[in-house]
């Protein structure tokens, strides 16, 4: 298969009056065509600043990229100037973001908005563009795509505007998406027809699709592998179903086991204890060893490195071992 | 069985609706309780789920008199305390607290952590006398696992599930009999949720309270709940055991809500067998004849948009007995094998 996406050991920080937040520390992940990767971890562990990187929309200043390297098709994308980089966004590689409705302009008709994209990269009149506006919005099921192409994001329900934004995504067929929590902000049901949308077109498609989630079920649901991260790090790379059966990090371990189980109603959940740290002050040694129930000696002083578990498997644990087995 | 603690018969919320800004005009109204009917047990958690706008809020909110309903009567422990008010209200109150969803905002920024706990103690001097409210205070922040120390320090001193744990204390500050959790730790990370709920159960067995847990993670409120009701459009349309519900479903909203839920197992990818609903929720100021559900369902006859289905056992399932044999408000209600809500 064709290495699409190559992130390879990115460190972003923002500099800020309170001191310096090293937000990405490390990462490592790559994604194939027709591939999903879903990235995990909890709030503040990095999972956007990265995804921004990729886009090149870094807010910088503050962020800056230190170190590391992107590749995309080949192409190293961070010696590539701003105007190449523009180009690519839009045409070759998309976002979707969480919360649609300040994602989408609020003062324009979605039918302006997603012709925009035909009018500015494929260079179509407005009527054309407007033609396949309402192509786009049948596409992603939106009802009475005709007489709805002039109306304004806040007239449609959350996830239509949430289709809209991946009709918007889709538009010019890109070769790679990020989908950072598309379906955070929606009920089940939506968010399930909203994951069924994306995962057709993908297949449709051919993408790669990057899917930002803190949910442990969408995950299990649409990834093919999968990216942990803890304090800005990948601790975990894993096929989805090797990391489901058996986790080789702590971290990784602990969210599995505080899934509520139905053999353990009424008992208590297993819960990882402590709060994920400052990203002003991370740990020495690996960033979770104060919360972590295998930690010895050698974890409040040496940083574990990505060790290789099993072929596409890494584990950043210094017993990654001792956590496989058990 | 245990004594009902609460009691809601027929509770309506209607929100009016109005045009114009002189001279306002109503026309028509936001439905969002629409006629909530359950009982509340001693010592049991009852589980709220369903969509965004269904009215969960809006019940808590009617439960802890912050809104009026329309109509319908609450009782607790047999005394209709709906038109209460005064001091009669303020005896009521008391017994029933609530801990909100956002633990960055429910809190007051400029008002200490001793102030927001011992806050109640202002209005309830009752409860405790002035001199004893610090020691009290601290007690509080010991039960829920923070530092007593840390009573002079303010809200954005501490993460969102410490945030959440000062709500928790806030509410137990004057012993109550009944806690109302509206969203407890949706805003929180999956690692830190696991804590508070740990915490909410520990808290349940250790002074005998009641809850009403509402929440949108259908396998945390299986883990919680002793039953559960699921609502749709303002009212309750199924109500049973947590067994019943999860593993029995049949109203047909029940059994797609839970169709839907991502289960966290790959392995299980394959058997799934989703329900995936057509269109979107009605909105309240809409709401479908006959049954509510009907524009959404797959099983609706003409049946369903004259009658409206009432929550009740329906008399088939009931003839068959088992754990089919709930309160389910469908005329067609049946079982349906869908795939359980976390592991
Ligand atoms: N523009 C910015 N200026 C300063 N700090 C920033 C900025 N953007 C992000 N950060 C910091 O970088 C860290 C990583 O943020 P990021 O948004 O990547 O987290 P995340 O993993 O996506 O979390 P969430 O699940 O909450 O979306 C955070 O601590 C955040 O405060
Ligand atoms: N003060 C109000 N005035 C008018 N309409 C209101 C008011 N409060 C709530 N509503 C409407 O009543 C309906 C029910 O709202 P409610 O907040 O109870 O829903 P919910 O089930 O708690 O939803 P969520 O899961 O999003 O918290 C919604 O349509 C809402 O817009
Ligand atoms: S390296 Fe040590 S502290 Fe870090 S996860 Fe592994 S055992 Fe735990
Ligand atoms: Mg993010
Ligand atoms: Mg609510």
């Amino acid at each position: 298969m064709d290495t699409l996406l190559d992130v390879r050991d990115l460190h972003v920080e923002f500099r800020t009056r309170d001191g310096v937040a090293k937000a990405v520390n490390g990462v490592n992940y790559s994604v194939n065509a027709g591939e999903t990767l879903a990235v995990l971890g909890e709030s503040g562990s990095g999972k956007s600043v990265t995804a921004q990187a990729v886009m090149g929309i870094l807010d910088s200043p503050p962020g800056h990229i230190t170190r590391g390297r992107i590749f995309f098709q080949g192409a190293d994308l961070l010696s590539l100037h701003r105007e190449a980089r523009r180009q690519l966004r839009g045409a070759r590689m998309a976002m979707i973001f969480q919360d649609a409705l300040s994602a989408l302009n609020p003062v324009l008709s979605v039918g302006a908005q997603l012709g925009e994209m035909f009018v500015v990269h494929r260079g179509l009149s407005r009527r054309d563009a407007r033609a396949r506006a309402v192509e786009l919005m049948d596409r992603v099921r939106i009802p009475a795509a005709k007489e709805r192409v002039g109306d304004y994001p806040h007239q449609f329900s959350g996830g239509m505007r949430q289709r809209i934004m991946i009709a918007m995504a889709m538009a010019l067929e890109p070769d790679l998406i990020i989908a950072d929590e598309p379906t955070t902000a929606l009920d089940v049901t939506v968010q399930a027809q909203v994951m069924e949308l994306l995962a057709e077109l993908q297949r449709e498609m051919h993408m790669g699709l990057i899917l930002i989630t803190h949910d442990l079920g969408v995950v299990a649901d649409v990834a093919d592998k999968i990216a942990v991260m803890y304090a800005g790090r990948i601790v975990e790379t894993a096929p989805v179903h090797e990391i489901y059966k058996a986790p080789a990090h702590p971290y990784t371990k602990g969210l599995l086991d505080s899934i509520p189980r139905l053999d353990q109603k009424g008992q208590e959940l297993y819960a990882i204890k402590g709060l994920p740290p400052s990203l002003l002050r991370i740990p020495p040694g690996c960033a979770f060893n104060p919360r972590c129930p295998m930690a010895q000696e050698v974890c409040r002083t040496d940083e574990p490195p990505l060790y290789e578990v099993a072929p596409h498997r890494a584990s950043a644990c210094h017993f990654w071992k001792e956590t496989l087995d058990g | 069985m245990a004594e009902a603690v609460l009691q809601v018969r027929g509770l309506v919320k209607h929100f009016p609706l109005t045009r114009g800004i002189v001279f306002k005009k109503q026309i028509g109204a936001v439905r969002a309780v629409d006629g909530v009917d359950f009982d509340l047990f001693q010592g049991e958690t009852l589980g709220i789920v369903g969509e965004s706008g269904c009215g969960k809020s809006t019940v808590a909110k009617l439960l802890m008199r912050l809104e009026e309903p329309t109509a319908g009567r609450i009782l607790f422990k047999g005394e209709d305390i709906t038109r209460l008010s005064g001091k009669a209200l303020k005896a009521v109150r008391r017994n029933i607290q609530m801990v909100f969803q956002d633990p960055y905002t429910s809190l007051n920024p400029r008002m200490t952590v001793g102030d927001i706990i011992g806050e109640p103690f202002e209005i309830h001097p009752e409860a405790a006398p002035k001199g004893d409210r610090r020691r009290k205070v601290q007690d509080l922040l010991d039960v829920v696992g923070l530092n007593p120390e840390y009573i002079n320090r303010y809200p954005h001193q501490f993460s969102g599930g410490q945030r959440q744990r000062i709500g928790i204390a806030r509410g137990l500050a004057l012993n109550p009999e009944i806690i109302i959790c509206d969203e407890p730790v949706s805003a929180l990370d999956v690692s830190v949720q696991a804590q508070v709920i740990n915490l909410m159960t520990r808290l349940q067995k250790e002074f005998d309270l009641s809850y009403i847990f509402i929440a949108h993670d259908l396998s945390i409120v299986r883990h919680i709940s002793d039953r559960v009701g699921v609502m749709y459009l303002g009212r309750i349309v199924e109500l049973g055991n947590e067994e019943q519900i999860y593993e029995h479903p049949t109203h047909p909203y029940t059994q797609a809500l839970l169709s839907a839920v991502p289960v966290p197992d790959p392995e299980a990818r394959e058997r799934r067998e989703r329900i995936i609903l057509a269109g979107d929720v009605p909105s309240p100021a809409n709401i479908p004849s006959g049954c509510r559900f009907r524009t959404r369902c797959w099983k609706a006859q003409d049946k369903c948009v004259t009658e409206v289905p009432p929550l009740a056992v329906p008399p088939a399932l009931r003839e068959v007995g088992g754990p089919a044999a709930h309160e389910s408000a469908c005329h067609f209600a049946a079982e349906r094998d869908c795939a359980p809500a976390g592991g």
